[in-house]
């Protein structure tokens, strides 16, 4: 079965239950999108994907709205602009984004200013760096949820870690904030292998960047010691 | 943030899962592994071994440089017996305040003085001794190149089928039973399949922690495709969270359960007849033997309740599609081969096996333990599993070898447990080995080094010295799979590419390079010139292999460059096989075998009251060659015993204490783990520390049949011990993933 | 670190531990009555026996604001800072408290006696200022702080009608007062298909805020295709100045049960629940009472039965999808919608979600008929309607009226502005309304009237603003508000409602920045048209409408 609608006044043509965003990227449209991932559940979380269906109170986002029959999509209505531009300006007064590449296009698309929000309280963290593998820095953590996602259902069915807090003050954490080596985790690093801004990092990339060599850390790995607990 | 120089797709050295990795590499180091989301075997999905226990690849200990003991350099005789050395000369000096004699210390040299010793001293041994004197260990890691050159530079030169490598250790039995059974030796579906199941068995196989991306998939069969799983394992492992059944069965006692299971299905009728008529032979003697294996008997025998066999056996026959996973808690018995048979047998009752969806599927451990067990890197059999006392096998390798007729060994050969047992004047007097590690695999570990002392004459070619190399008289430092190309077959026979991410570091050399050249000096100093050796790249290796293995004669590296093959691939334009068996057995007919409850060879007694079962843990693979020399170690960086609240309680121990565990053959000291995750009368030890290895403790009974040992049962005691009896006090893991 | 003595949780939560996840807020409920709060190894003992990941179970813990992870007082006392009591000096009154205790507010005194914290609204408007004590509300708190009511707040009822209402007033009402169900029986006689069609004809549309027409609801839900199917009484009254439904509950709760059960049989469910707000907690033994007599009676049984869960102080739980995901025992994140609750809904099926005083009406449909409940209210907004009125008016409470009214004449019924003076505005539908103002007042107060002058109905809170009042101190709570309710799911509203609360501290605290008007109008817009639910996108409703009466309010100062 397929569809057929208006797409920025084109006609399209899609296969029953696909999704606005596939169908935009078929046809050489491009919808930006933060939290999408191909592997993991669409959860519509950012609305950086979001169009404009005629007829529809809200905005609709891409990735999982389905095309119908006669739909009237607008993908850069004045609407559309205005909330993706506003998205990003919050997104850049709230998170570091300095290695979310993708983000940093995106604003200049839109003409998004870093500068928009004067005086906003930014999620700020300390780097958690307490494993051996990789190292969390949720100054840089957007929530698109793809870490929580592929820990839990969505790959690894491993559930160590989920969210504290609320609202703004949202953040991804463990069991009472433990570190992750006393966590569920079983250090697959997947969250580190979907994470879009850096928030999550392998160790060794991390130390890297830090400035040591590869000799330095290769060294690094061989004389740490665990404590015995009390 | 670092932009790569390049990023290299390869394929993951750890599991036989074979994920596929992208190595982010700068400056010729590897500072990050990712996994396309549309890779074949794991899609995008990794272990913590895969993405980050890379890194024993630099590690300082690393060995890049060959090494002879010095007695070698200098010319001096083989002083008496044989020392375990890991410390390396600085600048050829003596080591200083070794223990030791100076005579053994390791000596950095160039590869061509190291090869040479090499050849000399293997051919004079073999001048003197004959074939029968000659023995190599081939390799589950190295890639299928590798081990198909090394085989053929023991067969072809030395005319030796004492050829084998750990595949003894870990499926040996379920490779004989299949053999005997069906007439192949490998999984009949791939693992992928998993999700294509209703009804699944999961036995002898800790799959989260030993094939993690195939326990994924079993945990998505189960909460995303309605699957239900049945575990069968005498641990509560963490796959039983989501099973809907668990039938904890005291070690050892496969035969029992799974043969209830049986009579359950045939008394009730469950039978699918029309597959057991046209399929299957010799029901009725089988038949005949399942009398007696009724479930109480069962449940006398193994704990599990007999209403539990019940209803398992009828779940998994009513299945319209049902299949069987296992691991070695189903080999690794001195009846292995029985128990996996009766895990065949319930396949061949119920029709579960050759549709896709259902199959026999024996967890391969290592990446490349299927493809070296391809390779013919086994005793009784050439690559593609070609009998080696069939003269006709033996003709089509001459030819290919270049050989004279009647040229190659036609004896069987002799397996790895039974190589070191032959190490004695009149036995195996030279043992080459490459990259496995028998001080840490083999049971009942005392002997075995009683065994590596005798050998005249070791080779060890790896990058470390392990605790084997460390016996060595020469070392060879070779690649890991980081710095070389090759391939892997997976565990459900997938071959895939295997790629440099950069140049070998320090004087390292790839393994089909350092068998390539010591063959030739080999052939000089034998004065033949036989075999080819002369390759440009591995791929011209793996066709060699291919035009005799039909197997693989359909494979290039070009077909298999994205997403591999599936082999049986017999020609070039064969697109593969998920599944086999779909039409019949390679034997023809499935054959049922008469089984009989034999149990483990030491039981527990008033003396040594528990069961000990060994295994492996998520961070560490096998002797620890790898993990123990990467950040790996620092996740687990102890052996711990896990043993029961209520034996713990009876025995004064708590979690963390240092607890003595002692067999009839040897004792260690580790941390306890007090943990419900084992049960009552079970204690279970991982075998990756050499500081207190597992394997001291273990028995060396042999499976009559397949030759592999009892590691997953054998008697022992626990007592209190002190923190100074740890072998690293300071050291305790803390982690919550249990 | 002090060991927690676990025996006494294993009895108390032994009864959640069948219903799974689903059994996790009750679970931490009677947990945190033993501990009084949530200790590592209590939640962890929860996670194992509930059989929930121990990461989820403190992303639960995390998510609702009554429950906590760290020690806090053998007493707790919440001071509802909201629009109304704010009318009513609440600041002073949390201050006063603090001051007296020597702590500062979400401060524990060093003894672990008491907590004290300001509160969203408690739903007591109407005798401001209030504060919920542990189980108790202590409510028209005199100006000195030192005389006030305790226990469970009274009922001030009123209006030009008194249908719905004609059981409040005077405490519990038993189902011996009650009567039988007649609407009820009625509806069995009649037949499934025909009470749906009954309820349509009567053109009942939701009184919970999102005006969704009741009739619409239970034919989806009725043809929807389920192994089981919910009817779910959203009694999470979280709506600044909304008090309704908590009068309802309290004093006639055999109404709402009859509701349910009429719902139930309509479409073919066999389990209900009643989500109400944690701030309620006195009305929880009136309701299990109720259900108790509802049993003896056997209007509830194996063929439909009800069970009331507790919410932990989360405004987002009123949302319909949030509410489900909380009765599941998760965090209350709303669901993308579709698929809607009527084929997805609670547990995954077909699920009749209804406010209380929505499920009040249903009764009367089927006991006078469609047309004799239209004789009530307006063609479009058929019916009684309950008015939640507080703030400056002479007489606040709940008045009853038919669809029709104007709000000046629900504002006369309550005596007028109070202390005679002038409105200055009035905030229809709660902190997820707007701003009206005098030129309003003749303006009926029906769904077509409000819509076409472009003001909400929303949950019937009328709440009034004298003269005097300083509305940058409204919008600033506004603000606050929300972003203390966002659940941080989606970016618009996670950011938006952060970016608006600071921007309006800086309208309030007379720090308006250039360009905070048209930032101002992005977030607000932007959170309207691109949020995942009805939080979000009418988390800027009040503000806009503000803006519009009072431009200069958000200009810069020179």
């Amino acid at each position: 079965m397929t569809v057929t609608f208006l797409m920025d006044g084109k006609e399209v043509t899609a296969q029953d239950g696909q999704t606005l965003l596939d169908v935009a990227r078929e046809n050489g449209i491009e919808i930006p999108t933060i939290c999408f991932h191909e592997a993991t559940t669409a959860n519509a979380v950012c609305r950086i994907c979001v169009v404009e269906v005629e007829g529809m109170r809200t905005l609709q986002p891409s990735c999982i709205v389905k095309a119908a029959t006669n739909m009237k999509v607008q993908t850069r209505s004045e609407k559309v602009v205005r909330a993706r531009k506003t998205i990003l300006e919050m997104l850049s007064a709230t998170m570091d984004l300095s290695e979310a590449a993708d983000i940093q296009a995106m604003m200049k698309e839109y003409g998004a200013r870093d500068e928009r929000f004067p005086d906003a309280v930014r999620r700020e963290s300390d780097i958690k760096d307490d494993n051996p593998m990789y190292i969390r820095d949720y100054s840089k953590c957007l929530l698109c949820w793809r870490c929580v996602q592929v820990c839990a259902d969505d790959a690894q069915f491993t559930y160590a870690i989920n969210f504290e807090g609320r609202g703004y003050e949202t953040q991804i954490g463990t069991f009472f904030d433990k570190a992750i080596p006393q966590t569920t985790c079983v250090l697959c690093g997947q969250c580190v292998g979907v994470c879009p801004t850096g928030a999550l990092k392998p160790k060794r990339e991390f130390l890297l960047e830090k400035g040591k060599t590869p000799a330095e850390i290769s060294v690094m790995n061989t004389g740490r010691k665990q404590r015995k607990p009390r | 943030m670092i932009k790569p120089d390049r990023i290299t797709t390869t394929t993951c050295p750890y599991c036989g899962v074979g994920c596929t990795l992208q190595l982010h590499v700068k400056d010729d180091f590897i500072y990050k592994v990712t996994s396309p989301f549309d890779s074949p075997v794991n899609h995008g999905n990794l272990c913590v071994k895969g993405r980050f226990g890379y890194d024993f690849v630099y590690h300082p200990k690393r060995v890049t440089t060959p090494l002879v003991r010095r007695y070698l350099l200098e010319g001096k005789p083989k002083p008496e017996g044989r020392e375990q050395v890991y410390a390396i000369s600085v600048d050829g000096k003596p080591i200083p305040d070794s223990q030791i004699s100076n005579d053994w210390d390791w000596v950095e040299t160039d590869w061509g003085t190291a090869l040479n010793f090499v050849a000399d001293n293997l051919v004079r041994i073999y001048k003197r001794d004959g074939s029968d004197a000659m023995a190599v260990y081939c390799c589950a890691k190295a890639t299928n190149e590798d081990n198909y050159l090394l085989q053929k530079m023991y067969r072809a030169l030395f005319r030796t089928n004492n050829v084998d490598h750990c595949t003894r250790l870990c499926h040996a039995g379920s490779v004989v039973a299949l053999q005997q059974a069906v007439g192949s030796s490998a999984m009949s579906n791939t693992a992928g399949q998993v999700i294509m199941n209703d009804v699944f068995i999961v036995t002898g196989s800790n799959t989260s922690e030993n094939h993690p991306i195939i326990a994924l998939q079993m945990k998505e069969a189960v909460q995303k495709h309605g699957a239900k799983m049945i575990v069968v394992d005498p641990r509560r492992i963490d796959l039983v969270d989501m099973a809907e059944m668990w039938l904890p069965l005291k070690p050892g006692t496969n035969v029992p359960v799974f043969s209830a299971m049986a009579h359950v299905i045939v008394k009730e009728n469950l039978v699918n007849w029309e597959f057991v008529k046209d399929r299957t032979e010799n029901f009725d003697e089988f038949m005949e033997s399942l009398e007696k294996f009724t479930p109480e008997y069962a449940e006398e025998i193994s704990g599990v309740a007999a209403e539990d066999i019940r209803k398992a056996a009828r779940m998994y026959a009513k299945a319209k599609n049902g299949a069987i996973y296992w691991g070695m808690g189903i080999s690794q018995l001195s009846h292995g081969t029985a128990s996996a048979l009766a895990l065949i047998h319930l396949a061949f009752l119920t029709g579960h096996v050759g549709r896709d969806g259902t199959g026999l599927n024996p967890l391969r451990g290592q990446n490349n333990v299927q493809g070296a067990s391809d390779m013919g890197s086994m005793p009784f059999h050439y690559p593609g599993y070609m009998r080696v006392d069939n003269p006709e096998n033996r003709a089509k390798w001459e030819k290919a070898w270049n050989i004279e007729e009647g040229g190659l060994n036609l004896k069987l050969g002799l397996t790895t447990t039974e190589i070191l047992s032959n190490a004695h004047e009149g036995g195996i007097r030279a043992l080459y080995i490459m990259g496995e590690n028998p001080m840490m695999s083999e049971p009942n570990l005392n002997e075995t080094r009683k065994h590596m002392t005798h050998l005249e004459f070791l080779v060890a070619q790896d990058i470390f010295i392990n605790e084997s190399g460390a016996f060595a008289d020469v070392f060879l430092p070779a690649t890991p799979f980081a710095e070389k190309d090759g391939t892997f077959s997976n565990t459900d026979r997938r071959v895939q590419r295997v790629r440099a991410a950069h140049k070998p570091r320090g004087q390292a050399r790839p393994d089909w390079q350092i068998i390539c050249d010591l063959a030739l000096r080999i052939e000089t100093r034998l004065g033949v010139s036989t075999a080819h050796w002369a390759y440009s790249n591995p791929e011209e290796i793996l066709r060699e292999m291919g035009s005799v293995n039909p197997d693989y004669a359909g494979i290039t590296y070009e077909r298999i460059d994205k997403v591999g093959l599936i082999y049986p691939v017999p020609t070039l334009d064969h697109p593969g096989t998920p599944t086999l068996f779909t039409e019949s057995f390679p034997r023809g007919r499935g054959k049922f075998h008469p089984l009989d409850y034999v149990p483990v060879r030491e039981e527990p007694d008033d003396e040594y009251p528990f069961i000990l079962t060994t295994g492996r843990l998520l961070e560490h693979w096998h002797g620890g060659t790898m993990t123990r020399n990467s950040s790996l170690n620092e996740a687990y960086p102890e052996a711990r015993v896990e043993i029961h609240p209520a034996d713990a309680e009876i025995h004064g121990i708590r979690n963390n204490d240092p607890v003595k565990v002692q067999s009839r053959r040897g004792e260690i000291v580790v941390r306890a783990t007090v943990t419900e995750k084992t049960t009552v009368g079970v204690v279970f030890l991982p075998w990756h520390f050499h500081e207190a290895a597992a394997n001291l403790l273990t028995n060396d009974a042999l499976d009559p049949q397949a030759k592999i040992p009892e590691f997953k049962a054998c008697a022992v005691q626990v007592f209190p011990a002190r923190e100074s009896d740890l072998p690293n006090p300071d050291v305790v893991v803390e982690r919550g993933r249990y | 670190m002090s060991e927690i003595n676990l025996t006494p949780l294993k009895p108390a939560i032994e009864k959640y531990i069948p219903l799974g996840r689903s059994g996790l807020l009750p679970a931490l409920h009677a947990a945190q009555k033993i501990y009084n709060w949530l200790p590592e190894e209590v939640a962890s003992e929860i996670a194992k026996s509930l059989r929930v990941p121990l990461a989820d179970v403190h992303g639960v813990i995390e998510f609702y604001s009554m429950y906590y992870n760290k020690p806090v007082g053998k007493k707790i006392i919440r001071v509802c800072t909201d629009q109304a009591c704010a009318l009513k000096n609440a600041d002073g009154l949390l201050h006063h408290l603090c001051a007296h205790h020597g702590i500062e507010p979400h401060q524990t005194t060093e003894d672990l006696s008491l907590t004290i914290e300001p509160s969203p609204c408690l739903g007591i408007c109407e005798q401001a200022p209030v504060a919920l004590v542990d189980d108790q509300a202590e409510t028209n708190i005199s100006t000195d702080f030192h005389t006030y009511e305790v226990g469970t707040p009274r009922s001030i009822v009123d209006g030009t009608l008194r249908i719905l209402t004609a059981n409040c007033g005077n405490g519990p009402t038993s189902l011996e007062k009650y009567g039988k169900y007649a609407g009820l029986e009625k509806a069995q006689a009649l037949g499934r298909l025909e009470v749906i069609e009954e309820v349509k004809a009567s053109g009942l549309i939701g009184r919970g805020g999102a005006a969704f027409p009741t009739g619409i609801k239970g034919e989806g839900a009725e043809r929807a295709i389920g192994d089981q199917k919910y009817v779910v009484c959203n009694a999470d009254e979280s709506e600044p100045g909304t008090f309704k439904d908590r009068v309802l509950l309290n004093d006639d709760p055999h109404r709402v049960i009859e509701g349910m059960c009429i719902t139930a049989y309509a479409v073919g469910a066999t389990k209900g629940y009643i989500y109400i707000r944690g701030e309620y907690p006195y009305i929880v033994p009136v309701l299990e009472h109720a259900l108790s007599e509802a049993r003896e009676a056997g209007y509830l049984g194996e063929h439909f039965d009800i069970e009331i869960r507790v919410g932990a102080g989360a405004y987002i739980c009123g949302e319909e999808t949030a509410l489900f995901e909380s009765i599941e025992g998760k965090r209350g994140f709303p669901r993308v919608k579709p698929p809607f609750p009527t084929t997805f809904g609670l547990f995954g099926e077909p699920t009749v979600i209804n406010n209380v005083e929505t499920l009040c009406n249903l009764p009367l449909i089927i006991s006078e008929g469609a047309q004799g409940y239209r004789k009530f209210g307006t063609e479009k907004s058929p019916g009684p309607k309950l008015f939640c009125v507080s703030g400056d008016v002479a007489k606040p409470g709940l008045y009853e009226v038919s669809f029709g009214a104007t709000m000046r004449e629900l504002l006369d019924l309550a005596g007028g502005v109070a202390n005679g003076r002038k409105l200055k505005a009035v905030l229809l539908g709660g902190a997820a309304g707007a701003f009206a103002t005098e030129e309003h007042l003749d303006i009926k107060l029906t769904f077509e009237d409000l819509r076409a002058a472009g003001l909400p109905l929303g949950s019937g809170v009328v709440l009034v603003y004298d003269e005097t009042r300083d509305m940058r101190d409204a919008l600033h709570r506004i603000g606050h508000f929300f972003a203390h309710e966002s659940c941080g799911k989606c970016y618009p509203c996670q950011m938006g409602t952060q970016r608006q609360m600071e921007i309006l501290n800086r309208v309030a605290g007379g720090r308006v920045l250039e360009g905070d008007f048209v930032r101002l109008q992005d977030v607000g817009w932007t959170m309207t048209d691109a949020s995942i639910c009805g939080l979000g996108q009418t988390a800027a409703s009040a503000v806009l409408s503000a803006m519009k009466l009072w431009p200069e309010l958000f200009e810069v100062k020179s």
